[in-house]
């Protein structure tokens, strides 16, 4: 029977929840690493046992924990992230050039097909790949090389490389964002990358339309049409057709179209899910009223999924890798708040109950079908 | 109790690390003792931990430039040696594994 197991990262430790198909009763682990900052944890697609977390504090720095058990087990492996070369400047918050510095990583990105690949997409922005389940790390250069990096600028999260997404269908293309410089992507297995920004529009910066800058915050895409992309712009939630070559706003009747997170129904390819959030200036949602908006249009046209979520008095944030969707039918949708709730819809949206009530600030959600 | 050091020769120096780093390396007593030669200085210390306990690189002193990490103290016979030059000789009762060599995470945060 199948069952699905979530990697909850927050603020203090490390969390998974455990279920079987159902969705319905939940065995809750952890905390794992108890205290670290958790900013994100995958299993490989290969191998679901294969786990690789991103376990970080301002005191000692960044490590890198790896499980080959499902997370029973971890073990630390490398957390050497050596930028190529001499790595340059990138803007600092008053324009002037600021020295690259590694800080921390952000997302890990296992391999679609070879369980010992990962990819770590880390602040300051750059990529990284390991060919060894993270005994060794290498940085893919020509991104932060590519000619833009030093125009490129942090976000008030600081310069982090958030997303990163494999095309199933071409293993040469990868397609990344950073904020707060947009979303590029390379097509020959990160020798090359280029900006992929047109049609984004960012009123905040002194050329909306310029070809970086843009603060992006997540990007999504379902695995069966992989040149249709979603975003969530820090304002405008945007859709490309194209593998990102254009972009076009499908923000419709959404009541704010700023927020951090977007996921793709893992059956559905033209429903997709956001959380608004008020504004930029106040990172909660909106009216007090905890709400998922579903499109099944690909946009445009949104829905409240409020059914088991609070709907008075509630001002929590919902963070860019903290949803996930199941594979399992019906499509299970999963998020965690800022209040340290990790909710779960087994009906795609229709209806949601709290897994868990009272984590630290969930940063990251996960989900693993598993068979 | 993991072993915390059994050392060959000479005196073991004591070091003593912040609750998240013994966690992290998996050390379940309060000091690991460790086989430094003289002169026993801060890099040196450091060097030895890291060898023996490869998963606190990078979490005390930075990789790159080898610089203590800022939220990092290190203090030998109370007295502060955040800011000693990492190759200054440590005290002789540190060296002699008399006193521990004290790691700390800075009070800092909320």
């Amino acid at each position: 029977m199948s069952s699905v197991r979530v990697l909850v990262g927050t603020r203090k430790g490390a969390f998974i929840l455990m279920s079987d198909g159902k969705r319905k009763d939940w065995t809750v682990s952890g905390p794992l690493f108890a205290g670290w900052e958790i900013y994100h944890m995958k299993g490989s697609p290969v191998d679901p046992n294969r786990l690789y977390a991103s376990q970080s504090s301002s005191w000692s720095g960044q490590v890198v924990q790896r499980s080959d058990d499902g997370g029973a087990t971890w073990n630390a492996v490398s957390n050497k992230f050596a930028y190529a070369g001499v790595p340059g400047t990138h803007q600092w918050y008053d324009g002037t050039p600021h020295p690259w510095e590694f800080k921390r990583v952000w997302h890990f990105e296992p391999s679609l097909t070879d369980a010992d690949a990962v990819f770590a997409g880390v602040e300051d922005a750059a990529l990284f790949k390991s060919p060894d389940g993270g005994a060794t790390w290498e940085e893919l250069k020509g991104l932060r090389e590519h000619g833009t990096g030093p125009r490129w600028q942090p976000g008030a999260g600081g310069m982090c490389l958030h997303t990163v997404i494999l095309d199933p269908s071409n293993a040469d293309r990868i397609f990344i964002a950073i904020s707060a410089a947009g979303a590029f992507r390379t097509d020959d297995g990160g020798k090359s990358w280029k900006p992929i920004n047109k049609g984004l529009v960012s009123q905040y910066i002194p050329d909306p339309t310029a070809e970086v800058g843009h603060c992006v915050h997540h990007v999504a895409m379902h695995s069966s049409r992989p040149n249709v992309l979603f975003m969530q712009k820090h304002w405008d939630v945007m859709r490309s057709d194209d593998a990102g070559d254009n972009w076009h706003e499908v923000s419709g009747n959404l009541p704010t179209d700023f927020g951090f997170t977007i996921d793709v129904h893992a059956h559905e390819p033209e429903t997709i899910f956001v959380v608004p959030i008020k504004s930029d200036a106040e990172h909660f949602v909106t009216d007090g009223k905890l709400r998922v908006f579903r499109s099944k249009t690909g946009g445009n046209e949104w829905e409240a999924l409020e059914k088991g979520l609070p709907q008075k008095d509630c001002y929590v944030n919902v963070l860019r890798d903290a949803m996930a969707v199941d594979s399992l039918d019906k499509c299970g949708v999963y998020f965690g708040t800022s209040g340290g709730q990790v909710y779960t819809s087994p009906d795609a949206g229709d209806s949601w109950a709290p897994i868990v009530r009272d984590l630290p600030a969930v940063l990251s959600v996960e989900v693993q079908t598993l068979q | 109790m993991t072993d915390a050091g059994a050392t060959k020769g000479g005196p073991a120096i004591r070091v003593a690390l912040p609750y998240h780093l013994r966690t992290l390396a998996k050390i379940e007593s309060a000091e690991v003792r460790l086989e430094v030669a003289a002169p026993v200085t801060v890099r040196r210390v450091l060097d030895a931990l890291e060898a023996r306990y490869s998963m606190l690189g990078g979490t005390i002193r930075e990789y790159g430039t080898g610089q203590r990490r800022a939220f990092m103290r290190i203090f030998a016979c109370e007295e502060d040696w955040s800011h000693e030059s990492m190759d200054a000789e440590l005290p002789e009762p540190v060296a002699a594994g008399r006193e521990p060599l004290l790691i700390l995470g800075a009070i800092a945060g909320g």
